[in-house]
């Protein structure tokens, strides 16, 4: 296969980016899409020219370090990460538009690689449970309604890869927000810091840029991992409960 | 289980709520949902015209002496106002904070360009100023009747005839009416969804009652200057 890659080239965060043309010649259609910037990488450097940045980490969709915006979709034509989507889903002769997440929260470092530690910071906000260590603890201790351990598992899929903030037109985390505060606060084990977990983890997402929800839902169909929209929903809910509470202390 | 960190919440708590967006979007839902009650019943009131001028100014005029004799004359009715006023003006405001803070959180937009969200979803915003200019006009028109030059205090029925008797009447109406639509059909359900309501389960429920509520203002709406250029209400 050949294709013609318009890739968005930025030197650093400061220089202005621009969008780059360059040809690629064979492809296999079996290729990742990341193997496809591969190839277009090693003809670069034999050539003597600047590879192209990209973020890339377990290369089988279960990391979330990889997600470039292809043809205007985060993670390409395909509902999965940018590793797993092969090249087969394009056709020989087409032209193809790589560009990084687009976000103010998530600043561009350098090409296709975007500084996204402001998820880190919600995390650190509230993402956790506390537990004593020690060794594992015994697991008939805590029984978790099936429904509530699918729900929890549902949300846990999420990699954090940022694709909802990248498909969203406001550039909110809610899908993301909402996926980490739903996971813990399910569970018997988060039930502890469930009121702060998310007023923090809201606050911290609010601090860092992000914008509102306008339930586009643009989001919910990026997200390689099928966290649903409703999840935004019942972090609201979460968070109404939680601000109830707070306001009777 | 360990026990819970308790870290030092803000003190004021209002500031916190208006604060956060997920608060914002909350005073924008209950007060979208206070003005959609309200729309209802408008509409409702308005379809009295199909009774003749006389049913629909006692109707009208009934709105002035509502809850009398306990109330004063138009107390109740101001007390509708003002409550509206304030739902328009929270909304509004609430609107404009958020979409300002949207804007500034995707600072770049795609080169690759693709129509993202459904009609009535990227319509919220321009459908929002629409209606508070239509708002504006309205009120102009039919409540001081500063704008309507064949009107008469007191007389509804012939002022409402008189301002779909223009053709800038209608057509400032009707742009409205399809405004209002489209902004309750994805406004009604994302309120549901602000207020923690909706889940996969009602999720279709929901859109159905949205858009249900959608089209039967829009048509409650939009049959009354319908009716006055076909000549069934003159």
């Amino acid at each position: 296969m050949r294709l013609t890659l318009r890739v968005w080239r930025q030197r650093n965060a400061e220089e202005p980016g621009a969008m780059v043309t360059y040809d690629v010649d064979g492809i296999s259609e079996d290729m990742s899409f990341l193997e496809m910037l591969d190839t277009l990488n090693e003809k670069l450097i034999l050539s003597g020219d600047e590879p192209v940045a990209f973020d890339h980490d377990c290369r089988e969709g279960i990391c979330g370090a990889c997600g470039v915006v292809i043809n205007g979709d985060a993670h390409g034509p395909e509902r999965t990460t940018t590793c797993q989507l092969h090249m087969r889903h394009f056709e020989d002769g087409d032209t193809v538009d790589v560009e990084p997440w687009r976000a103010g929260a998530f600043p561009v470092v350098k090409d296709l690689v975007v500084d996204r530690s402001a998820f880190d910071r919600i995390i650190g906000a509230g993402g956790y449970i506390s537990v004593p260590t020690g060794a594992a603890p015994e697991a008939h201790a805590t029984p978790v309604p099936k429904a509530d351990a699918d729900f929890a598992f549902e949300h846990a899929e999420c990699i954090g890869c940022g694709a909802c903030v990248a498909a969203c037109p406001n550039g909110s985390a809610m899908l993301f927000t909402s996926a980490k505060v739903n996971h813990l606060n399910v569970l018997p084990q988060g039930a502890p810091e469930r009121e702060t977990r998310v007023l923090d983890m809201v606050s911290a997402m609010d601090e860092e840029g992000f914008g509102g929800c306008t339930l586009a839902g643009e989001c919910a169909t990026a997200c390689p991992k099928g966290i649903p929209l409703p999840s935004i929903a019942a972090m609201n809910k979460e968070w109404l409960r939680a601000t109830r509470k707070a306001s009777r202390r | 289980m360990a026990l819970a960190t308790r870290t030092e919440r803000q003190p004021s708590l209002t500031r916190s709520f208006w604060g956060s967006t997920v608060g914002k979007k909350t005073v924008m839902a209950v007060s979208g949902l206070i003005m959609l009650m309200y729309l209802v019943a408008h509409m409702l009131g308005n379809l009295k015209i199909f009774f003749g001028s006389g049913e629909f100014n006692a109707y009208a005029h009934w709105l002035r002496t509502m809850g009398e004799p306990l109330l004063h004359y138009e107390w109740a009715l101001w007390a509708v106002r003002v409550m509206l006023l304030a739902a328009v003006v929270l909304h509004g405001v609430a609107a404009y904070q958020l979409s300002r803070r949207d804007i500034a959180a995707r600072p770049s937009k795609y080169v690759h360009k693709r129509r993202r969200a459904s009609y009535a979803t990227r319509t919220m915003r321009w459908g929002g100023i629409i209606l508070a200019l239509f708002i504006v006009w309205h009120l102009l028109d039919l409540t001081t009747l500063t704008v309507n030059e064949n009107a008469q205090p007191g007389r509804p029925y012939e002022n409402v005839v008189a301002t779909f008797s223009t053709w800038y009447g209608n057509v400032i109406y009707l742009v409205a009416m399809l405004a209002v639509g489209l902004h309750v059909r994805h406004g009604f359900w994302s309120a549901a969804q602000t207020l923690g309501v909706g889940n996969a389960r009602r999720d279709r429920i929901l859109k159905t009652v949205a858009n249900g509520l959608a089209l039967v203002l829009t048509a409650g709406f939009v049959s009354v200057p319908v009716a006055v250029m076909t000549g069934v209400v003159g």
